[in-house]
């Protein structure tokens, strides 16, 4: 049976557009906005990133940071984030999730333990930040077993021969980091190089779903759209920091900003 | 089966195909984009420490630059005023810059030169490590940037001040605590996206394995000084001889004890206890925190149920970290050291007492192990002998000796 995030991609390949992939924290900017924001903006993005967040985060802008802080400053739980997915889930069973953090909770919560909660509350994917390949062989195995994703990244510095075999050990999707950055830095790398290393990769393995990320926005993502997926992360988070400074509400907020994004992909 | 440590293998070689010591600590536990720099630092490391003409560079700048050997002393006054253990120090503070960051920062200066790097930047909690790489960075020519927590900046005075003099820029972090952790973590995140240019030096024995070995096979230049020393003034390694040692992220005491490892010597780790009335004590091996990852390795990690980084408190801003270094975890497992903590108040008694009776002044850092010496020595027969590495020097808590004493001896 095909996973939902690859029927996800095989519904966009049929339209002949990327698929939208949104980031938003779990608990950001509290617990039930969170989930309103997956709610609506799941109406125009293809596959829904949820982070889980963790106060040292090694490899996260200062969008994200901000968002991560947020939610842990609202007391958001482990069981909180599964509370969420499984509430979306009940109304969304299509639509793909994919939990996004480090390594640490689930190392606290237990490998088993933090599988079968993913299981049971519909998670469709995740992406450990801070647990590379090879190291993530035998977590990646077991979430394989589960029938969950584990989505193995690539970045600018990964070697060909490094590609290859992460490639081979690759799921339903995988993730090219477009540069050297943070999440949610300026792109520093033109959207015409990072098409061309998008390309080099593909050519490894043309039936692989593969995905840009960091420093996607509303300016540079349809210069991309060539792409079988795109992911905008810290663009959301900006949306929220502002709208709360603003005295606005997040969730309407978002489901407009989404709405454009998607509307620049078609 | 237990844990066990090898004889003549280094300590820092004593991993797995995994970079984990026992198994359990330390790792990479890294994000993709760093995998290949690490890769290539470890690369790069391996070659060096074998390269004769690499070796004898580091020698010539230890000597001439940083100072070697620092010297061995009895304190005479301190022994006399406790009766018991016959307690010397080997005055480390006396190597150039007042701290063992020196050699840390000299030797990634000079992988940095090797590796062609024109950029190095470093996290900071005290001071130290960065006003180190600061001198080190502008005696061999590299661009230097500093990660520092805004807590910390205000707190570590002088040392920020000498940064500057060295024209390094000082990146204030905000974020969290305001302290080492959140500057361990801002200077990882700034390596992610400039490791094409930039070299990354962390300041302890802490951090993706590769940090790990280099700051511990700099530090041991001390303990090399300190067995020839030992043997002089003794004739031997005595039988009954405590090496104590302050442990925050441990670079100091990894490089105390390295070249004891194989003899009778004891360890004695002192962790910060933090104020007497709080419980935010950065005490991970004494307080029996459980294992968690924190920037990038396994190890003992004051820690949430959850997993999330605890806050830590203590008067050392050069302790105040939640963490330890992998190798010190192994340490405590395989029970080749021990480790204990010491108080804020017990830390400014130390100070004090040592800097009335004995030539040499400590800062808050290694207060700590001379407070866990002034405990032993009264308890130990006068044939026992007490090493204490003398790390820092009290100049730079000047403003908070100042502060929670009224007046500032040195």
């Amino acid at each position: 049976m095909k996973s939902k995030i690859a029927l996800a991609f095989k519904n966009c390949r049929k339209e002949k557009r990327p698929a939208l992939i949104t980031y938003t924290v779990a608990g950001d900017n509290t617990k039930n906005n969170s989930f309103k924001i997956l709610n609506k903006i799941s109406k125009h993005a293809d596959i829904l990133e949820l982070g889980f967040a963790h106060n040292t985060p090694i490899a996260d802008g200062g969008q994200i940071q901000g968002s991560s802080h947020r939610a842990l400053k609202n007391g958001i739980k482990l069981k909180d984030v599964f509370q969420i997915v499984k509430k979306f889930k009940k109304i969304n069973p299509h639509k793909p999730i994919i939990l996004m953090g480090y390594f640490n909770l689930i190392y606290q919560n237990g490998e088993n333990n933090f599988l079968r909660s993913c299981k049971s509350s519909g998670v469709d994917g995740l992406i450990i930040v801070d647990l590379p390949y090879p190291e993530n062989k035998s977590f990646a195995d077991k979430c394989k077993r589960k029938s969950i994703n584990f989505i193995q990244l690539l970045s600018p510095t990964t070697s060909r021969d490094r590609m290859k075999k992460i490639i081979k050990d690759s799921h339903d999707m995988i993730y090219y980091i477009s540069m050297l950055s943070t999440t949610g830095g300026k792109l520093k790398v033109s959207p015409k190089k990072i098409l061309e290393n998008y390309s080099m990769i593909k050519r490894i393995n043309p039936k692989k779903n593969l995905v840009i990320g960091f420093g996607i926005t509303d300016k540079t993502i349809s210069s991309l759209k060539s792409a079988n997926g795109l992911v905008v992360g810290s663009m959301l988070c900006k949306t929220i920091t502002n709208s709360l400074k603003m005295g606005q509400n997040p969730v309407t907020k978002l489901d407009k900003v989404v709405y454009n994004l998607k509307k620049k992909i078609l | 089966m237990g844990l066990k440590i090898k004889k003549n293998v280094p300590l820092i070689d004593q991993h797995d195909k995994n970079f984990m010591y026992g198994g359990k600590f330390g790792g990479n536990f890294i994000p993709e984009t760093l995998k290949k720099p690490i890769d290539d630092l470890t690369k790069l490391f391996a070659r060096l420490r074998k390269d004769k003409k690499f070796l004898k560079e580091r020698d010539h700048f230890f000597t001439t630059y940083v100072g070697a050997p620092t010297p061995f002393i009895k304190l005479e006054n301190l022994s006399d005023h406790l009766g018991g253990a016959q307690i010397y120090a080997k005055v480390v503070s006396e190597a150039n810059g007042g701290a063992h960051k020196i050699y840390n920062a000299t030797v990634h200066c000079l992988i940095a030169k090797k590796a062609g790097k024109k950029y190095i930047v470093g996290d900071t909690g005290a001071g130290y490590a960065g006003k180190m790489l600061s001198m080190a960075a502008k005696k061999f020519g590299l661009k230097c940037k500093i990660f520092m927590g805004a807590k910390d900046i205000k707190r570590q005075r002088p040392n920020v001040e000498a940064m500057k003099k060295n024209r390094a820029e000082i990146v204030p972090v905000t974020t969290g605590s305001q302290t080492l952790v959140d500057a361990v973590s801002e200077c990882m995140r700034y390596w992610v996206s400039n490791c094409d240019t930039t070299h990354m030096c962390v300041g302890s024995t802490v951090g993706p394995n590769i940090f790990i070995k280099i700051c511990a096979w700099s530090t041991a230049q001390i303990s090399r000084e300190l067995i020839n020393q030992v043997r002089e003034e003794f004739g031997k390694i005595p039988d009954k001889l405590k090496l104590i040692n302050c442990v925050g992220g441990g670079s100091s005491a990894a490089g105390f004890w390295n070249e004891f490892m194989d003899t009778q010597a004891q360890f004695i780790g002192v962790e910060a206890g933090g104020p007497k009335k709080s419980n935010l004590h950065a005490a991970p091996l004494t307080n029996g925190s459980k294992i968690g990852i924190l920037h990038g390795a396994a190890q003992y990690v004051i820690q949430d149920k959850e997993g999330q980084i605890g806050s830590t408190e203590s008067i050392s801003a050069g302790l105040d970290y939640p963490g330890i270094s992998p190798l010190h975890c192994f340490l405590k497992d395989v029970k080749r050291a021990k480790y204990t903590s010491a108080s804020d108040e017990e830390a400014l008694e130390a100070y004090q007492l040592v800097s009335k009776l004995e030539n040499i002044s400590p800062s808050l850092e290694p207060s700590h192990a001379f407070a866990e010496a002034i405990k032993l020595a009264p308890k130990l027969d006068s044939s026992e002998i007490i090493i204490v590495n003398s790390c820092g020097d009290s100049l730079k808590d000047k403003d908070i000796i100042k502060q929670r004493l009224g007046s500032y001896v040195r």
